[in-house]
């Protein structure tokens, strides 16, 4: 009998989505619009949760009181990512970032850019942990997180 | 626990590119190797506990359904876990409630993936929230790459230091995967290797991080009844805790790690381990980057916060010091995702009965597996040993 061989067969799997923000999420995207980033305060840990939520994970308390936060901050830590994946939301390299904006006790996750990225090197002179950041704010915002278009040096 | 487990078989596949077979083939090659190791018949599992990455990995959504025929599934209980990275730790914690819950003798643990059917790093990016998070943490290396650049910063470390203890990391680790025949990637790197691959997300280097695999593991637990009528060593699980942190990366602090803290210490407490350096003769530390094997060092007490280069630089956790990690290679040459957890287990059980082959450490008895999940989330530690 001859011998059998493996051989690959292609497919693909497509599938949409239609994603409920729920009332927390919605009025965190109207807000951002209008260039204000909201949290809520937990009652009971009194910590500000950012992006707002509707209820303090460890509380499980859901009586939270919306506050604004700062638009400004500064960097917990960040990576330049210099490798091309699928799923990526720009081509690299672009700079994530973990930022503690003033008045909250989370940080957010976001973009660091408005540095010149030609080289590791010069990045490293412009971007430090701990440095402070300001929202860049998009010209056209449609009530999703870039709206902040990144977060930039002071 | 209310009643003992033991590991009376371990069963796992060559790890690698494996087109030659299609997934089912792949999972029946872990289990049939596990059956065999064990000495049992198919007929004496009892129930079979499974996992994987998110099914959208190879496109076949509820994997177990899929994986039914090769894990003897046939007329048993069948349960799915799925906590992504940690998921094959959280197999074996699951396969083991089967056994100490009282309902099972004998249970089946399998946990596979065939990376290269599809899009894993597209896959992994939807595990993100898709508002907040999917834009700034897809793509894994990016996450881990801001935890090593935390890790340095809060201990005023240098970074050229810290970058020589993970290079140190890579080559013992790569030393390490040519006494496994079953590793994926089986070829030595020096330091200049590591040190000067290409940046992929600073700090992190390209030889700083795990592979995509395709490949399966099989672990069978039996109750402490069934494990001592083996007539031969097998692997007691003296201790095993599982923590998790919120979904959102910004919430807690991934270097002072809690989730990885308390997983330890809760498996450390249940297997009456007070010194985990001196009590643990190897661990199979979960270290798909360098970078972060060692903040686990730190988080599960083999040294004190800030001081995990000493480890490295002093050769403790090395091939040949006094709490070598991952003789397997781990999981930086080998990463099937949803068996690496698992892998992790079987290694440890294979270390402490004295089958490990090229890779065994002399004379050790008791060893930890671990295994991470999610954008920095979760943790488990299973600890297992040679005595009762």
């Amino acid at each position: 009998m001859a011998k059998e061989e493996a051989r690959i067969m292609e497919g693909k799997v497509s599938l949409p989505y239609r994603w409920a923000l729920g009332p927390v999420f919605s009025r965190f995207f109207d807000e951002i619009k209008n260039k204000k980033i909201m949290g809520t305060k937990c009652p009971k840990c009194r910590r500000v949760l950012v992006p707002a939520r509707k209820f303090c994970p460890r509380c499980f308390e859901d009586n939270l009181e919306w506050v604004q936060v700062s638009d400004k901050g500064k960097i917990r830590t960040w990576s330049m990512i210099t490798f091309e994946f699928s799923g990526q939301p720009k081509p690299p390299p672009y700079i994530c970032a973990l930022v503690d904006l003033d008045g909250a006790d989370t940080s957010l996750s976001h973009f660091i850019d408005g540095v010149d990225m030609t080289d590791l090197e010069k990045v490293r002179d412009q971007v430090h942990i701990g440095m402070r950041v300001e929202a860049k704010w998009s010209d056209n915002r449609q009530g999703n997180i870039m709206d902040i278009a990144y977060f930039k040096p002071m | 626990m209310a009643r003992r487990a033991a590991i009376i078989g371990v069963g796992q596949t060559k790890h690698g590119r494996r087109e030659d077979v299609n997934y089912v083939e792949l999972i029946y090659e872990a289990v049939k190797a596990a059956i065999a190791d064990a000495g049992i018949s198919p007929d004496d599992i009892e129930a079979v506990a499974q996992g994987s990455m998110p099914s959208p990995m190879e496109g076949v959504n509820a994997n177990h359904l899929y994986w039914a025929d090769a894990m003897t599934a046939f007329g048993k209980p069948l349960l799915r876990t799925a906590t992504c990275g940690s998921v094959g730790m959280s197999i074996a914690h699951l396969a083991t409630y089967h056994i100490t819950s009282g309902m099972f003798d004998m249970v089946l643990a399998v946990g596979a993936q065939k990376m290269f059917e599809g899009d894993p790093q597209g896959t992994m990016a939807t595990v993100a929230d898709p508002w907040f998070q999917r834009w700034f943490i897809a793509g894994a290396p990016g996450v881990f790459s801001m935890q090593a650049h935390q890790y340095m910063y809060r201990y005023n470390l240098p970074e050229e230091r810290v970058r020589e203890a993970a290079a140190r990391i890579s080559v013992n680790h790569h030393d390490n995967a040519m006494d496994n025949p079953y590793a994926h990637l089986r070829f030595k790197v020096t330091m200049e290797d590591v040190m000067k691959s290409r940046i992929i997300a600073y700090p992190t280097r390209l030889m700083d991080v795990c592979p995509s695999s395709d490949g399966a593991c099989a672990v069978i637990f039996a109750s402490e009844e069934k494990a001592k009528k083996m007539g031969r060593k097998v692997a007691w699980v003296k201790g095993m805790n599982y923590a998790g942190d919120e979904h959102f990366f910004g919430d807690s602090d991934k270097v002072v790690w809690e989730a990885a803290i308390v997983a330890a210490k809760k498996a450390y407490q249940q297997a009456g381990i007070t010194n985990p350096r001196k009590e643990l003769d190897v661990a199979e530390v979960y270290n798909p980057f360098t970078y972060q094997e060692l903040i686990f060092y730190e988080c599960f007490g083999f040294c004190d916060f800030g001081k995990a280069c000493e480890l490295v630089e002093d050769g403790v956790v090395l091939r040949g010091g006094e709490l070598p990690c991952d003789p397997s290679g781990g999981v930086l040459c080998t990463n099937p995702i949803g068996a690496t957890g698992l892998l992790r287990v079987a290694e440890a059980a294979l270390q402490v009965t004295g089958r490990a082959g090229d890779r065994q450490i002399a004379g050790a008895k008791t060893a930890l597996a671990h295994a991470m999940g999610g954008a920095c989330q979760f943790n488990g530690i299973m600890i297992v040993g040679s005595e009762l």
